[in-house]
């Protein structure tokens, strides 16, 4: 990567609060869930940031966010230069364009009722761009071939596909518009382990090609670990913590990152009989009342009295990282 | 060793299907020692939860059916059992925990009251104390303030603590065998940890056997002693976990550990993918299942269907080349 790398997209202070409603007849706001609660990081051109955590964690919710497919309560997103926090549904359109999103449920994301060839030309269609027959079939048998699909597949329906088929196809459709940035939510998850290796590559291969940003959301650590290039680590609604991925590894520097990184297991016996064993005990508050101060201090094992209070400030940390933890005051 | 607690030998099950009838588990046999923790690995659709399922005969019939094979259980062929002895052993000396407890649990009964009914049922132990022992037993898979919880309903638990429940039903009779089907898969990371930690503490502490459904060979590498790998509906290599893992003598073994990412690798190494797609059981091919995925498939192994053979003390592989393995 360049000394001074263009940054793709600037996340400033991000918040996402769901209003919770009750009452039958007379509703009204009883409180609020805050899915995303003071949220920042940049994304640099071509590299992959991961987001990791647990169920509630709000990396999924920041995804949306950052692609404004739910409305943003406060904070600042800036992609490509360009403030797009008030930029309204008409707008975002051209802006659309440029961020695209791979899910992760291959069956539930494409159109049971559309072939191969309009789900992945749709797009260009709905932005204008499909141009006459030919020159769309070839763009959609391009498409294809870029995700490793057979030209010939473009004629068939979902429900012909594997599952990790399926997640080549929602692929080749969030590559249509050639976009700069893609945020993939979960996208290897929902697929067999076997299967898994193929997709993440198939990731990595575009990227390279196509010098393309990503935005990876998932909760298996070991998958985000080997596809980004810096890793943060959510809870409960904040970033905990921002690393390299080898640092990540090598000195995680919060307790909730080294909590998490205890508790996936390493493929090889030998490793675990020696690995210490330190899970940490409970579960994730809820997000509707999240604990004031730290909110990992209810689980933390190095707990002290000032995490009960005050919330941890985002604190850099030599080597380009970040932290949020009172250890480091 | 003794002989086994449990004998698994030569079964099938089938289900018939609108695309024809599918052998789910074919010829599958494997020993379970006392005490043993043992992992059947596999993906969706290798067979490993229809196997689980029917050594407590809970395959649905129609459309499904143990077609041959035996499962001995302390001396005595499970498959032979009339329904009424069959119930007599089911959550008694060998219990079940499901992936999902929300499905698994009755929403509308305490969950002490779940975990005190096989108490009740098997031991004739009356209500009262079997209440009592229920929330000991709560206690013991340490559900915080588990006196009051014991007259909590399902809901009013977090998915953790409802595996927590399931975990305290299963040891409620002190079986000898447990099977655990991805008792964590929908679970959090942390809390999946802290379940199977518990999970095999208990099973340690009262000398019972564990059979652990996965496919997730970390899980494995953490907590089995022994390993089956299942791919299409048979097992294609079993042995002693270490040895499964230092010595893979099956290339869809050797595939799995190549094709998943590990956290205390080199970062930025490319995976190696198995390629193809896992099989279908309707359509499985006349020789090795794994053949149209294996890059040393031969022309062998896509007509004659290899053996489960010794290819190391205590290790298993059916593959026609596991000799040349390294």
């Amino acid at each position: 990567m360049p000394s001074s790398p263009e940054i793709v997209l600037e996340v400033r202070d991000l918040r996402v609060h769901f209003p919770v409603m009750a009452g039958a007849v007379m509703r009204k706001q009883v409180g609020s869930v805050k899915a995303v609660d003071g949220v920042s990081f940049d994304v640099r051109r071509g590299e992959t940031l991961g987001l990791v955590g647990e169920s509630g964690c709000g990396k999924s919710t920041t995804g949306l966010a950052v692609l404004k497919m739910i409305d943003i309560t406060s904070g600042q997103v800036v992609f490509e230069g360009q403030d797009i926090t008030g930029v309204d549904r008409a707008h975002m359109r051209p802006i659309r364009r440029r961020m695209q999103m791979v899910y992760q449920d291959p069956f539930g994301s494409l159109n049971p009722r559309m072939k191969v060839s309009q789900i992945v030309g749709e797009p260009l269609e709905v932005h204008g761009l499909a141009g006459n027959r030919a020159a769309y079939n070839e763009r959609v048998a391009s498409l294809l071939d870029m995700v490793g699909l057979l030209p010939d597949m473009a004629d068939r329906y979902p429900h012909e596909f594997s599952g990790g088929q399926r997640q080549r196809i929602g692929i080749a459709r969030a590559l249509a518009l050639e976009p700069s940035l893609i945020i993939c939510d979960e996208p290897v998850s929902a697929l067999d382990v076997s299967i898994q290796a193929q997709v993440v590559n198939l990731f990595q291969e575009i990227q390279e090609r196509m010098g393309l940003t990503y935005i990876f959301i998932a909760h298996d650590l070991a998958v985000v670990r080997h596809i980004s290039h810096r890793i943060a680590v959510m809870y409960l609604g904040r970033i905990v913590e921002i690393a390299s991925r080898a640092e990540l590894y090598k000195e995680p520097l919060h307790p909730y990152t080294q909590a998490l990184l205890a508790a996936i297991p390493i493929p090889d016996p030998d490793v675990e009989a020696s690995r210490p064993q330190q899970i940490i005990t409970g579960e994730v508050p809820s997000a509707m009342r999240p604990p004031p101060g730290c909110r990992f201090h209810t689980r933390c094992p190095r707990v002290m009295d000032v995490c009960k209070t005050e919330t941890p400030p985002m604190r850099e940390m030599p080597g380009g990282r970040a932290v949020a933890c009172h250890l480091y005051d | 060793m003794g002989a086994p607690l449990l004998s698994v030998k030569h079964l099938s099950t089938e289900f018939r299907t609108e695309r024809g009838t599918v052998k789910a588990v074919d010829d599958v046999s494997f020993d379970l020692q006392a005490g043993e923790t043992l992992a059947i690995v596999g993906e969706s659709g290798s067979g490993k939860s229809v196997t689980a399922m029917s050594i407590l005969r809970l395959i649905p019939n129609p459309p499904g059916r143990i077609t041959s094979g035996e499962v001995v259980f302390d001396g005595q062929d499970l498959l032979k059992l009339d329904d009424h002895a069959i119930r007599a052993i089911r959550g008694n000396r060998i219990a079940m925990i499901f992936q999902e407890p929300m499905s698994s649990l009755n929403p509308s009964l305490t969950v002490g009251l779940q975990i005190a009914e096989p108490i009740n049922l098997h031991r004739k132990t009356p209500w009262a104390k079997a209440m009592d022992m229920a929330a000991e037993l709560l206690a013991r898979v340490r559900l915080p303030d588990a006196k009051s919880r014991v007259k909590s309903y399902p809901h009013q638990f977090s998915g953790g603590m409802r595996q927590r429940g399931m975990i305290a039903m299963a040891l409620a009779c002190q079986p000898q065998l447990i099977i655990a089907d991805e008792p964590t898969t929908a679970l959090d990371v942390t809390v999946q940890a802290q379940i199977l930690a518990l999970l095999k503490e208990v099973t340690r502490a009262a000398n019972s056997a564990l059979i652990l459904i996965t496919h997730d060979l970390g899980v494995v590498a953490r907590y089995a002693d022994r390993v089956c790998v299942m791919y299409g509906g048979r097992i294609v290599e079993a042995g002693p976990a270490r040895e499964i893992y230092a010595r893979p003598k099956h290339p869809y073994t050797i595939g799995l550990m190549a094709s998943i990412p590990r956290l205390d690798q080199e970062a930025g190494q490319r995976l190696v993918p198995i390629e193809g797609q896992p099989p279908n059981l309707a359509k499985l091919p006349p020789g090795c299942a794994f053949a149209p995925r294996c890059r040393r498939a031969a022309d062998l192994c896509r007509t004659e269907r290899p053996p489960l053979v010794q290819s190391a003390p205590d290790h298993l592989s059916a593959c026609h080349f596991h000799a040349q393995l390294a």
